[in-house]
């Protein structure tokens, strides 16, 4: 595969500098001809300001007030309200669900691609890329059509005589898990593959040549080298799912109601900035955290590598 | 790369091909089968259809909705790759050149926009546009869309920087080229492949957003993703299929180019 495709959060960070030529008749390594250089990343550097850091602070602040008067009621009602509690336990057993069957599902698919020709190998990570290109809400689309009382999957189960009644399967938990487990499969299948890929393989043979059996080769040689690429892909998916709005509200059907959808509430019907925000704020502090446990558990550089 | 066979025979690990063929349907047959279903001829979207019509066709085409918020996505889409890709190749060539301990937290706050739940990055630029007035404007959705596609094209961009030794662009200087032309002439030929894919992803990216578009892109600026959206949630209006097998067939021809973009340079830097 020689797709220069980022995953989301797919980057570099900290890569080590490379070794440079220490050529003295080039100025351009002096530190202020540097930093002019820098300044070519300003023009992004504003924007992220004007339309993330700014925005993003004044709802912090915003959230510290109801009516104009300094509170920690937006706060304080995550805590007390068992509607509040509700919507976080909501929220993570969803993310939790989605992220165990996309591990699950997508090892597999990440471990038997790495090792296949390289042909299958491209046609494998084509048909994972297609749907991770793919419009998120034309994917929930097909979703809300496949899984609906006539849809596709109903109909067939019952001309198989499987079922008499079509069952319930979307506007609910369900639907919910099914489509957002096809939006993050792909976010689990591309990190993982690249670090399964990079895994050698002299490594399993050694064991099995040493007397191992596949599955022991496996368990204690391929299994722990693929850990942090799996821990990496895996936090990645869990931060996204916790933040998901668009899925949730269409499959949901009213039955599912996620942080996020919650936000889009406060905001999008009542103008109650201040329960919005610190609702953002609360979203924003788990996301940090948990970026902080896959920093230390698998080096963020690894998240960020496609 | 080794593609060499591990010691297992195909047989004893038949059920991994199984389950991994599995979970690729899964992947790809939802969106495959939204195509057939869109030329159905009846108000229920059926599977095989039982009647073949171009009626959801005609119902998006000669709607002047429809065709106002495709107009207004792909303006705002071909805009967004416009501003967002000199951008991105800036602030990468910038990261990618300079060794500062500045350099690592520059990198970290350019990637913020895909760290942060895109539904705070929403509700911030509403809050701030509202002061700006810049609430459905075409001009805000592009600001707002670039933000978001800028990290697409930093990371895309460096990871092309990445395979492209720089001393060609100082042997370039040391022969009297200025930097802006060293740059222009001999490096970005280059790496032309890896800011043509950045620009295709700004493109999708601003194409396919949904979040803030519900806060900030409505009124006579109604993107697309927000109308179909807003009807999803009301009714499943079957000329959503006709939309989204569009949307998919464009997915699909711009990975596609980009994939035999990339092709053709890996066989070029082999050969």
């Amino acid at each position: 595969m020689t797709m220069d495709i980022p995953v989301q959060g797919a980057h570099g960070l900290g890569r080590p500098a490379a070794a440079r030529p220490h050529s003295g008749e080039l100025a351009a390594d002096s530190r202020s001809e540097q930093r002019r250089i820098l300044g070519l990343s300003l023009p992004s550097l504003l924007l992220v300001t004007a339309l993330l850091l700014i925005p993003v602070g004044w709802l912090f602040g915003l959230s510290f007030f109801k009516r104009g008067v300094f509170t920690f009621d937006h706060y304080l009602r995550m805590v007390e309200h068992s509607s509040y509690i509700a919507i976080f336990q909501t929220t993570f057993s969803l993310s939790i669900l989605v992220t165990l069957i996309c591990v699950l599902l997508g090892y597999p698919v990440a471990y038997l691609l790495a090792q296949l020709p390289r042909r299958w190998a491209t046609l494998g990570m084509a048909l994972v890329i297609l749907p991770f290109w793919t419009s998120l809400l034309v994917r929930t689309y097909a979703w809300l059509v496949l899984l609906q009382r006539t849809g596709v999957i109903n109909t067939t189960l019952i001309s198989a005589g499987i079922i008499d009644e079509p069952l319930q399967l979307v506007h609910n938990y369900t639907g919910t898990v099914i489509g957002m487990t096809h939006i993050m499969l792909p976010f689990l299948i591309l990190p993982l593959y690249a670090s399964i890929k990079a895994i050698d393989m002299d490594y399993v043979r050694a064991a099995s040549n040493l007397g191992a059996s596949p599955t022991q080769a496996f368990l204690k040689i391929f299994l722990p080298l693929s850990l942090p690429g799996l821990i990496a892909g895996s936090l990645l998916v869990f931060i996204i799912c916790l933040g998901f709005y668009v899925t949730p509200q269409i499959l949901g059907g009213g039955r599912v109601t996620t942080v996020s959808m919650k936000i889009q509430q406060n905001i999008g019907m009542y103008f109650d900035w201040g329960a919005g925000s610190a609702l953002g704020v609360a979203l924003l502090v788990f996301v940090g955290l948990i970026f902080l446990v896959a920093h230390r558990l698998a080096g963020l550089e690894r998240m960020f590598k496609g | 790369m080794s593609a060499q066979p591990i010691p297992i025979s195909h047989w004893r690990r038949a059920w991994l091909y199984v389950l991994v063929a599995a979970v690729l349907l899964f992947l790809i047959v939802p969106m495959l089968i939204v195509v057939p279903m869109s030329f159905s001829g009846s108000e229920y979207l059926e599977f095989p259809p039982r009647e073949w019509s171009l009626r959801w066709y005609a119902s998006y085409f000669n709607s002047p909705e429809w065709m106002a918020s495709t107009r207004v996505s792909f303006a705002a889409a071909v805009l967004t790759a416009l501003i967002a890709t000199p951008l991105g190749v800036a602030a990468a060539y910038a990261l990618n050149a300079v060794r500062l301990r500045l350099t690592p937290v520059l990198q970290v706050i350019l990637l913020l926009p895909q760290m942060v739940p895109v539904i705070l990055i929403g509700i911030g630029i509403f809050y701030i546009y509202i002061q700006l007035q810049l609430v459905n404007t075409l001009f805000g959705i592009v600001l707002a869309h670039t933000l978001l596609a800028v990290p697409f094209v930093v990371v895309t961009v460096m990871s092309g920087l990445r395979s492209y030794d720089m001393t060609q662009e100082k042997v370039a200087r040391s022969l009297g080229a200025p930097r802006w032309k060293a740059f222009m002439l001999v490096t970005l030929p280059q790496i032309k492949l890896s800011v043509i894919s950045g620009a295709l992803f700004a493109f999708i990216t601003s194409l396919d957003e949904v979040v803030i578009g519900l806060f900030i892109a409505g009124g006579d600026n109604t993107v697309l993703t927000r109308r179909m959206f807003q009807s999803l949630r009301d009714q499943i209006d079957p000329t959503i299929a006709a939309i989204s097998s569009l949307l998919i067939i464009l997915s699909a021809v711009v990975l596609a180019s980009v994939a035999v973009m990339s092709g053709g340079k890996k066989q070029r830097s082999e050969a």
